[in-house]
């Protein structure tokens, strides 16, 4: 935990138990197995490891709805991996509504983007790299934000006076790079290091069939570049200094989403530019059953190539999406993305299923294949693994 | 006032062509009673219990909270926020009605906290694993059907005119339903579904309407039997507020990320 965590928590607590505020208590609590099927490359690294997780989430309006306070506090326990045994505060927000602006104080969580094979617009929080591999499991972010509602769209400002370091699976953790990131030695580029007060802006809007969103953002960057440490034995990670304008998109024409994010970044290496783009074709009712199926594919860019601090520099992804509309919310989404120039494969599985009223189970999985020793992804070509996960909802 | 110019019209055409109306003429008339009869509300909320039961008679149940915007001229705005099953609590459905161009929907997903814009073509789709329709749940825009008349009938005792409509916007699951409306209350006591085959799908009753405002009717209960899968759902209707002053405001992109 940070040293700001523990006073954030109990000012939470203490606001939490106020009979005044009347709120409600929610969330799950999750038991995870991962089966890997091949031994490590490193014999520090476990074979397969068995997880805990919960997150209750309380929640509290007044002002006839138009104030509220959300606490999310997260925590996980992991048998193969101190690094994943984490905690954090996913959010502890104050919100005030009014007809043309909202306010939000405190730690939160957003998402921004339109694209499903990677997120590159979204850079407001941090990634929480142990939680998953896909990147889409975020740190809570402290913040102050100020949104302008008017008639060409929603300004959103933002003020981000405290970074949070990107989490990374530890020398006995699986699904990481050949040598361990050594996060307690972080770099920094601004002598604040994580004091540094970063900027962001966005703007968004409807306009009949489409959604454009136009994002600015000028802090510490969430993806850093890593050295090696001294006695070569791990990875520190360094985080510079950038400005990233971000562009997203999406059209909805009947069957047909069409999709695209890019930005472009400074003050990471030279200026580059990135791009995802594609589409998401939904066939309704297949076979004359209620079921859904969604195709998609996504092109995805990387201007700086092999240099690319990500392993998707010239990548098609191509995907598809079942949705049974089952009472049970079936759902199937299988991935699999080639890299176009040494034709290394990572597919991808996601499903998951209710089990009566408040359970649910969840089984993911992911396969590296052909992987190009110059690849990003070489470290995990011993690393497919299935994982079944079992959630109570409370 | 396109509402009120159509309403001029058939008011003409009812006034000159009383003795020589098609059934067509007919139908179209008493659906614009229908919908002047139910307009000037201006927002409503309720609370929605869905209880969804399969063949052998398992029930689940699913909560949601709805809140409708009327707007004039066009379909009305609407969100759902659903508080249980518990794993989708949070979930928030926004949708933008118009009468035959597709609707506008989003979907906030509170896990991820995103907002996606969604393909409103699954009109057929089941609306959270329920046997109603995603259809069946949105506005009933005059011109979103062609009428016919049939005849004038009884049901369980109250005088009903039996309307036949058929959808004339694209992607529905129906090629026509059969419409049980009470003479008094200007409302459906029964709505049979016909699928794209023509053959009897669904069978709509609703009850225990009462009177908002002394003027609107809305039902407690709603019964929807799919007569092909033998599947059933219950909707309970409960808390009915109108003209609570909500805006546009609240059924825009800002308000279904705060919705809870």
């Amino acid at each position: 935990m940070k040293p700001w965590q523990p006073a954030a928590l109990g000012a939470a607590l203490l606001i939490t138990a106020s009979p005044a505020l009347a709120g409600e208590w929610t969330g799950y609590v999750s038991a995870e197995a991962r089966f890997f099927q091949n031994d490590a490359k490193d014999p520090r690294q476990h074979g397969g490891n068995l997880s805990l997780a919960a997150q209750p989430e309380y929640y509290a309006e007044w002002d006839q709805g138009r104030q509220s306070f959300t606490f999310v506090p997260f925590a996980r326990w992991d048998q193969g991996d101190p690094e994943r045994s984490h905690a954090d505060i996913r959010e502890l927000t104050w919100l005030m509504a009014a007809d043309a602006w909202e306010l939000r104080a405190g730690i939160r969580k957003l998402f921004w983007g339109v694209t499903e094979s990677e997120h590159l617009v979204d850079i407001i929080n941090q990634t929480d790299l142990v939680e998953s591999l896909d990147g889409e499991e975020k740190l809570g972010q402290p913040m102050l934000n100020l949104a302008l509602i008017r008639d060409w769209g929603t300004l959103d400002l933002f003020i981000l006076p405290y970074f949070r370091e990107r989490t990374f699976p530890g020398e006995k953790g699986r699904l990481r790079f050949a040598l361990p990131v050594d996060t307690s030695r972080p770099e920094y580029e601004s002598s604040r290091k994580e004091r540094h007060v970063d900027y962001a802006a966005r703007w968004e809007h409807s306009l009949g069939d489409w959604d454009v969103g136009l994002s600015y953002f000028h802090g510490t960057s969430r993806d850093p570049r890593f050295t090696v440490r001294d006695d070569g034995q791990a990875l520190l990670p360094v985080y510079d200094l950038i400005q990233q304008w971000g562009l997203d998109l999406q059209a909805t024409l009947g069957d047909w989403l069409w999709k695209l994010e890019t930005i472009r970044r400074s003050g990471q290496g030279g200026p580059y530019q990135a791009a995802v783009g594609g589409f998401e074709y939904t066939f309704v009712g297949i076979a004359g059953s209620f079921a859904d199926l969604g195709v998609i594919a996504e092109y995805l860019y990387d201007q700086r190539g092999r240099e690319a601090l990500t392993p998707f520099a010239d990548d098609l992804m191509l995907g598809a999406r079942l949705t049974l509309n089952d009472e049970q919310s079936t759902e199937l989404l299988a991935g699999l993305i080639v890299d176009l120039k040494d034709d290394s494969r990572v597919l991808t599985l996601e499903s998951s299923r209710r089990l009566g009223d408040s359970w649910k189970i969840s089984l993911e999985g992911y396969l590296f294949q052909n992987i190009a020793i110059n690849d990003f992804l070489y470290s995990l070509r011993r690393d497919d693994y299935i994982q079944l996960e079992v959630a109570r909802y409370f | 006032m396109r509402k009120f110019c159509l309403l001029l019209v058939a008011g003409l055409l009812l006034s000159l062509t009383a003795q020589a109306q098609t059934p067509e003429e007919k139908g179209l008339a008493i659906a614009i009673e229908a919908d002047r009869r139910d307009t000037g509300w201006q927002d409503q909320t309720a609370h929605l219990k869905m209880v969804l039961r399969n063949r052998h008679g398992q029930e689940s149940v699913r909560e949601t909270r709805t809140r409708t915007l009327e707007v004039e001229g066009d379909g009305d705005k609407s969100l759902s926020i659903f508080d249980s099953p518990r794993d989708v609590k949070g979930t928030a459905f926004l949708s933008y009605t118009h009468a035959l161009q597709p609707d506008e929907q989003w979907l906030y997903l509170p896990a991820l906290k995103r907002v996606k814009r969604i393909s409103s073509n699954n009109k057929s789709g089941p609306f959270m694993g329920s046997e109603f329709a995603y259809e069946d749940m949105t506005s009933q825009e005059v011109k979103k059907y062609t009428y016919k008349f049939l005849r004038d009938d009884t049901l369980d005792g109250r005088p009903v005119f039996v309307i036949e409509r058929r959808p004339a916007y694209k992607h529905s699951g129906y090629t026509r339903l059969l419409t049980w409306l009470d003479k008094a209350m200007y409302q459906p006591l029964k709505v049979e579904f016909y699928d794209r085959k023509g053959a009897l799908l669904k069978t709509l009753t609703a009850h225990d309407y009462r009177q908002y405002l002394g003027r609107y009717w809305r039902p407690d209960h709603m019964r929807m039997v799919n007569h092909q899968t033998r599947k059933s759902t219950d909707l309970y209707w409960t808390e009915y507020r109108f003209k609570s002053g909500l805006t546009a405001r609240d059924f825009d992109r800002n308000s279904l990320k705060r919705a809870r």
